[in-house]
Order: structure tokens, then C-alpha cells, then sequence
């Protein structure tokens, strides 16, 4: 099972409402995955700054923590605390000696970074997770969200969708794939590392490598056709973009629906219902094998 | 004529209502807000019309027998799934399994079908006014699927005793399935089709190749088949 959503906005008015849309798209699709939840958010840039986000255990003290991290960036802070999450803006300058930093502090984690990717994963039920996170609030450009009945690999947080490899990079993933250990052993030797035994690391790992390669998002993903063995529905994101596939054999469920104000992505149909426009929606099913994706200039 | 709002109702009081239905009922029902919701309208055995006005999720119309139902929107998978009698048309797209295993009646899809379009069919008809996805018409037993679009790769894959009747271009043919000569008796089961789909004017049935088994996957043989 596993649920998969999607939302890219061509219109600037709606990127207000992008949490709240995101939010009962994810909700829609509690039943094809109640195990975990996450979701990526492309919010706005803050010129100069990266923006790393973090996760602690449940009541961990942020304030002590945080204070470290602004003693070393020497500017005001920028941060924002949700629930097990924190997202703190550094100039990328200090980003090297801050990592460092969280590195020393126990407890913290490192789970994404980028320009304007915010990241943040759990375990539960999607709408209690969306609910802890506060989703709804949450503005942007597009965001990706996934809701996981786990086959692969045990249910943990690590385990959550979406898996992120690189800066402004996420991979949500419908299936499971058989040549994992084989690809994963070969994007090790080619220099990147893996949190977990999750198979969907490994896609998000093979995408990161392609693009650190120069390859542009259509390229990585044309790359994953080849590469890539088993069932597999992606949607990935980027800084500037929003990306389909599906394996030669569908094997796993996929809708889309495009108006001139946004393109989404549902695993189902169910999930689109409530976008704006809906009604009057271009709605189809992606082809097998094919790339789609959407990107900002 | 009864109109269910299935923004207000919930599914299952629609769908008991439907089963409820004597075999001589046939008013007409229209369906508003399906919403995606699955296996709308499931089940019915009794000749009444139904439309429904909005995609629909996975099964809708499944296991129909004599009602005709009307999808004035897209289907997810598996749309008359099972069905035995009656008549089920999507205006919109279709999704994976359209017809899979039907038994009788007749599916009309005014725009695509995808993957594995009437898989295992035995004996309901198919009509196709788009393309169909790959792998379809796999293992078919009995029916005729007719396509005037194109269709993906694997078609007919292990097919046993169904037509498949296709206008456009094939990608490749499944495991045994071999191209026939359209005869009569086939041209003129497309003119009923087509009729009955509504097409019968547009397209020349002529400018069909005809698709077939080429009996030789069979755990039995055909010519034997009068000794069984």
C-alpha cells in the first residue's frame, strides 16, 4: 500500500494555502498508511542562510541546544520548533563549524537541508503527525507527502518517508525494490552514506548521485528506469522542482491533475478532491516508464 | 428519480439501497459527489439505470448484473470488475483491470483504458475508444475486446479463446497471441459492438486486424476439446 501526495503551485496566491491543501491531501490518505507520515515543505529562501532541520526525542530541551548554535553563527536566531522538529536558518558560512556542533550535541540528528526544504517525519497516524508538525500552517512553492504501510524495513522514524540525500533533495516511494543492496553498495563506493537499510534511501541516494554528477532532475530520474529494479512509484523534490515516475509495470496506483493555478499527485483520487478547481481539472493516469516533471526557471 | 448525494450519504446506504432494488425496478438514479470513493455502486442486480457525475475510485459498477451505469467522470481500477449482465460506461479514462474478469454485459470507455485492460475477461465485450495500457487482454478466456486507439506492450499475453479487435498500433503481442483473419461472422460481431457503443456510424470495421490465441499454451488442446 502507502499513500503518496503531491503538490506543485503555478499560481503565487495559493502558496499560503499550501500547508493547509497538503495537509488533506495527506489526511485523505490515512488508510493506505497508518505506520508513518511525512512530509516535505519548499518554503521561502533566506538569502545567505541554509536551512538545516533537526530532530530530537519528544521534550527534549531545544532552548539549551539552540543557544549553542547562535553563539557560533554570531546572528540573530532563526528558527522554528515543531514538536520533535526544529528548523534553524545558518549563514552558510557557519554551516560547517554548526554541524559540527549538532554532531557533538547527543540527542540531535541532522535530517535535511537546503535552501528552502523543511523535512519532518514520524511515526503514527498522517493526520496526527500533519496535527504535531502544525502542516497546515506551513507556506510554500510545493510540497511532497507520504503516509507508509512499511514492508521493507522495520517502523521507525529513520524508516519514514520522504528520504532526503542531498541539499533541497526528497524521494517519496509506493512499492518496494529488489536490487537495493546491490545499488547501495555501489553509490557507497562512490562516496555517499546512508542513514538506514530502507530501500527508498537507496533511490534517494541514487537520484543525489546523478545530480552531484550533473545531471539535470529528467536525466536522474530517465537514470532510474535503468538503474533501479522492482515496483516503484516516485515523486521527488527539488529547490526549484517537482518530479513523477512509475516503473515500466505500474504495478503502483497513480492519478495526476493539472490547472493552471497547480499540478498534484495522488496515489489515489481521493486525495485530489478538495484542491481548488478540481472539478475542472485536467485528471489522468502517469504512463509507465515515463518522466513528469515540473520545474520554476 | 432518486438522487443520492454521496457528500451527504454515506456509500454503504447508497449501495444497500441498490441491492434492495426488485428485478423489475427500473427507475433511473443519479449519483452526485463520488468523490473517488471506491467500489461505488457495486453489486446491483436489477435493471435500473444509474449515473453517477464525477470520477470514481477502485471497483465501481463491480459485479453488475442488468443495470446500466453511466460514469460521467474517470474510473480508478477495476471498473466493472466481474460484471455478468447490463452495461457500464465511463465518459472519462479508465484506470488499471477495466472489465477484469467480466462474465457478460458490455463496458464502454469513451477515453483510455490503462494497463491490463480486461484481464482474464470471460465473456463480457469491451469497447475501447481510446488506447488500452500494456498486457491487456491477458489470459482472456471468453469476450470480445475491441480498441480503436492503440495498444501497449504484451497484448493478449496467454490468451486463450477471447477476440481481441484492435484499430491502431499494437507495441508488441504477448506470449501466444498471433494476429487472425477478420471474417464475417467477426466483422459483423464489430458492427453490433460499435452499434451498441454508439460508433457504429464513425468507424469502418474494415480497418480492424483481429488478434487471437495461438493455441499452443493450452494445457489442453483445442481440437480436442469435444472429448473432454
Amino acid at each position: 500500500m502507502c499513500g503518496i501526495v503531491g503538490l506543485y503551485l503555478k499560481d503565487a496566491g495559493l502558496q499560503s494555502e499550501l500547508g493547509a491543501l497538503t495537509r488533506t491531501m495527506l489526511g485523505a490518505l490515512c488508510d493506505r498508511g497508518p505506520d508513518s507520515a511525512g512530509f516535505a515543505v519548499y518554503g521561502t529562501e533566506i538569502p545567505g542562510h541554509v536551512k538545516l532541520t533537526l530532530r530530537a526525542r519528544k521534550q527534549f530541551d531545544w532552548e539549551q541546544a539552540l543557544r549553542q548554535l547562535t553563539d557560533i553563527s554570531g546572528t540573530p536566531r532563526r528558527e522554528t520548533i515543531r514538536d520533535t522538529h526544529a528548523v534553524v536558518a545558518v549563514p552558510v558560512n557557519k554551516e560547517v563549524a554548526i554541524r559540527a556542533q549538532i554532531e557533538r550535541t547527543g540527542g540531535v540528528d541532522i535530517v535535511g537541508s537546503g535552501r528552502r526544504m523543511e523535512i519532518f517525519k514520524e511515526i503514527g497516524r498522517p493526520d496526527r503527525v500533519a496535527e504535531r508538525f502544525g502542516l497546515a500552517q506551513m507556506t510554500g512553492t510545493h510540497a511532497i507527502g507520504h503516509t507508509r504501510m512499511a514492508t521493507e524495513s522495520a517502523v521507525t522514524t529513520n524508516g519514514a518517508h520522504p528520504f532526503t540525500t542531498g541539499p533541497d533533495q526528497c524521494l517519496v516511494h509506493n512499492g518496494s525494490l529488489s536490487n537495493h543492496n546491490a545499488v547501495r553498495r555501489e553509490l557507497i563506493r562512490n562516496g555517499l552514506s546512508f542513514q538506514t537499510e530502507n530501500d527508498t534511501e537507496v533511490a534517494a541516494g541514487y537520484m543525489t548521485w546523478k545530480i552531484r554528477e550533473g545531471a539535470s532532475l529528467d536525466q536522474a530520474l530517465n537514470a532510474m528506469l535503468g538503474e533501479l529494479d522492482g515496483f516503484y512509484t516516485f515523486v521527488v523534490g527539488t529547490e526549484s522542482g517537482f518530479g513523477v515516475l512509475r516503473d515500466p509495470i505500474a504495478c503502483k496506483p497513480a492519478v495526476m491533475a493539472e490547472t493552471d493555478r497547480w499540478v498534484a499527485f495522488g496515489t489515489e483520487y481521493r486525495a485530489l478532491v478538495d484542491l481548488p478547481g478540481v472539478e475542472n481539472a485536467k485528471v489522468w493516469e502517469p504512463e509507465p516508464a515515463r518522466v513528469y516533471r515540473w520545474e520554476r526557471c | 428519480m432518486p438522487t443520492i448525494d454521496l457528500a451527504k450519504t454515506p456509500l454503504r446506504e447508497l449501495n444497500a439501497a441498490l441491492h434492495r432494488l426488485t428485478p423489475n425496478g427500473r427507475e433511473l438514479w443519479r449519483v452526485l459527489n463520488p468523490r473517488g470513493q471506491h467500489s461505488v455502486v457495486a453489486g446491483i442486480d436489477a435493471p435500473v439505470t444509474v449515473e453517477i457525475d464525477g470520477h470514481v475510485g477502485y471497483y465501481c459498477a463491480g459485479m453488475n448484473k442488468q443495470a446500466t451505469v453511466v460514469v460521467n467522470g474517470n474510473a480508478g481500477q477495476g471498473v466493472a470488475e466481474n460484471m455478468m449482465s447490463g452495461q457500464v460506461r465511463v465518459r472519462g479514462d479508465a484506470s488499471q483491470a477495466a472489465g477484469a474478469t467480466g462474465c457478460g454485459g458490455l463496458l464502454v470507455i469513451d477515453g483510455n483504458a490503462s494497463a491490463r485492460c480486461g484481464i482474464s475477461m470471460k465473456g463480457i465485450d469491451i469497447v475501447v475508444k481510446g488506447s488500452v495500457g500494456h498486457l491487456s487482454g491477458f489470459m482472456a478466456q471468453a469476450g470480445n475486446l475491441v480498441i480503436l486507439g492503440n495498444a501497449g506492450e504484451a497484448l493478449g499475453d496467454s490468451l486463450y479463446e477471447a477476440n481481441l479487435y484492435l484499430r491502431g498500433n499494437v507495441k508488441g503481442l504477448g506470449a501466444d497471441c498471433i494476429e487472425k483473419p477478420l471474417r464475417d461472422e467477426h466483422k459483423s460481431t464489430l458492427v453490433r459492438l460499435l452499434n451498441a457503443a454508439g460508433v457504429g456510424n464513425e468507424v469502418d470495421v474494415n480497418s480492424f486486424r483481429r488478434y487471437g490465441s495461438a493455441r499452443s499454451l493450452y494445457h489442453f488442446h483445442i481440437d480436442n476439446v469435444g472429448r473432454y
